[in-house]
């Protein structure tokens, strides 16, 4: 309670933008390592790349840091270029498990065995 | 009243009161808590339907985080690209893929649980080191400098193009010289995006039907 109160009184900083992003990386790599479904695994890797975003934005922002050594303008473009190849990666992904799909018949990755001796 | 309210105020907890609320740091509890909450669902959900559906909202959300630390071009196309394109390829992706509407293929609990250890692990790692840097705690005038610009899309599209408005009082001569542009990464990725472009189209297409030859199996 004590933390709420001193978390709505007090301006935000770039360390509580790092926790968000520390808790969208973890999940992304709790989801990449548990789920069965390709696209679930997709999707972690998208929650990561997020969570990266997250601390490139912060760290470039100049409403976050006590001091005036932030990243700037580098960060937001870093995290576009993040974005960019993101969506890049969720295509060739995608089309990869399309072809998956196609020849197993499922997107199950316990079954994508065939290259098991 | 007056004794009554110092004393509060010494009680330190007692001393909160609605007009003390900041209110950017009210906006940012609200879209990290669903940003996260909605990440933890991604996670938890085992229906791939309603995982993309929590991804959807957790990255609108952050979305929201992005434009609260004032990068208002980067929240945009994070809400164009990410939640307009890239969670639209994923829904195809689940709708050309699901062989059955109910299909559910769960984890076992075991590994479930061990993952979830030490993903905890990790995240206290994480926010143990985040928490750790002084100069990433919370500064201590909430007021943003005067000088800054308002909207960073000008700027964020002329370093795109190589010019760097925004650091002309760049103290090293080699990057004031515009080496410190953008242009050559912006060239790369747009050739990158060609090349996933017809690359996706290609491993995507449809194939003929294998069924003919004997060597399927």
């Amino acid at each position: 309670m004590l933390l709420l109160a001193n978390l709505l009184t007090e301006p935000v900083g770039a360390a509580h933008y790092m926790v968000v992003g520390a808790v969208l990386f973890v999940c992304g790599v709790v989801c990449m390592a548990t789920k069965r479904n390709t696209l679930g695994i997709l999707m972690g890797v998208e929650l990561v790349l997020n969570g990266a975003n997250v601390n490139l934005i912060a760290l470039g922002s100049p409403y976050l840091r006590t001091d005036s050594a932030h990243l700037g303008l580098d960060g937001q473009l870093m995290a576009m270029f993040v974005i960019v190849l993101a969506a890049a990666e969720a295509a060739v992904a995608l089309a990869i498990v399309l072809n998956f799909y196609n020849n197993a018949g499922t997107v199950d990755v316990d079954r994508a065995d065939q290259l098991k001796g | 009243m007056t004794k009554d309210y110092c004393a509060g105020m010494t009680m330190g907890l007692n001393s909160w009161r609605p007009a003390d609320v900041n209110w950017g740091s009210f906006f940012f509890l609200i879209f990290a808590s669903l940003a996260g909450g909605f990440a933890v669902a991604v996670v938890l959900s085992s229906n791939i339907v309603r995982m993309a559906f929590y991804l959807v909202l957790s990255l609108a959300a952050t979305s929201g985080l992005f434009f609260l630390a004032g990068a208002d071009f980067v929240g945009a196309m994070q809400l164009m690209i990410y939640v307009g394109g890239t969670l639209v390829l994923l829904i195809f992706g689940v709708m050309l893929t699901s062989s059955s509407p109910f299909v559910t293929m769960r984890t076992h609990s075991g590994e479930l649980v061990t993952a979830l250890l030490l993903g905890g692990t990790l995240l206290a790692l994480l926010c143990y080191t985040a928490l750790g840097v002084p100069q990433w705690q919370s500064p201590a005038i909430a007021d943003a400098p005067a000088d800054l610009p308002p909207v960073t899309a000008t700027l964020i599209g002329s370093a795109l193009e190589g010019y760097r408005f925004d650091a002309l009082d760049e103290p090293n001569e080699t990057l004031r010289a515009g080496m410190s542009g953008y242009l050559f990464p912006f060239l790369i990725v747009s050739v990158h995006l060609l090349v996933v472009l017809v690359g996706a189209a290609y491993l995507a297409r449809a194939k003929r039907r294998r069924d003919t030859s004997p060597a399927t199996s």
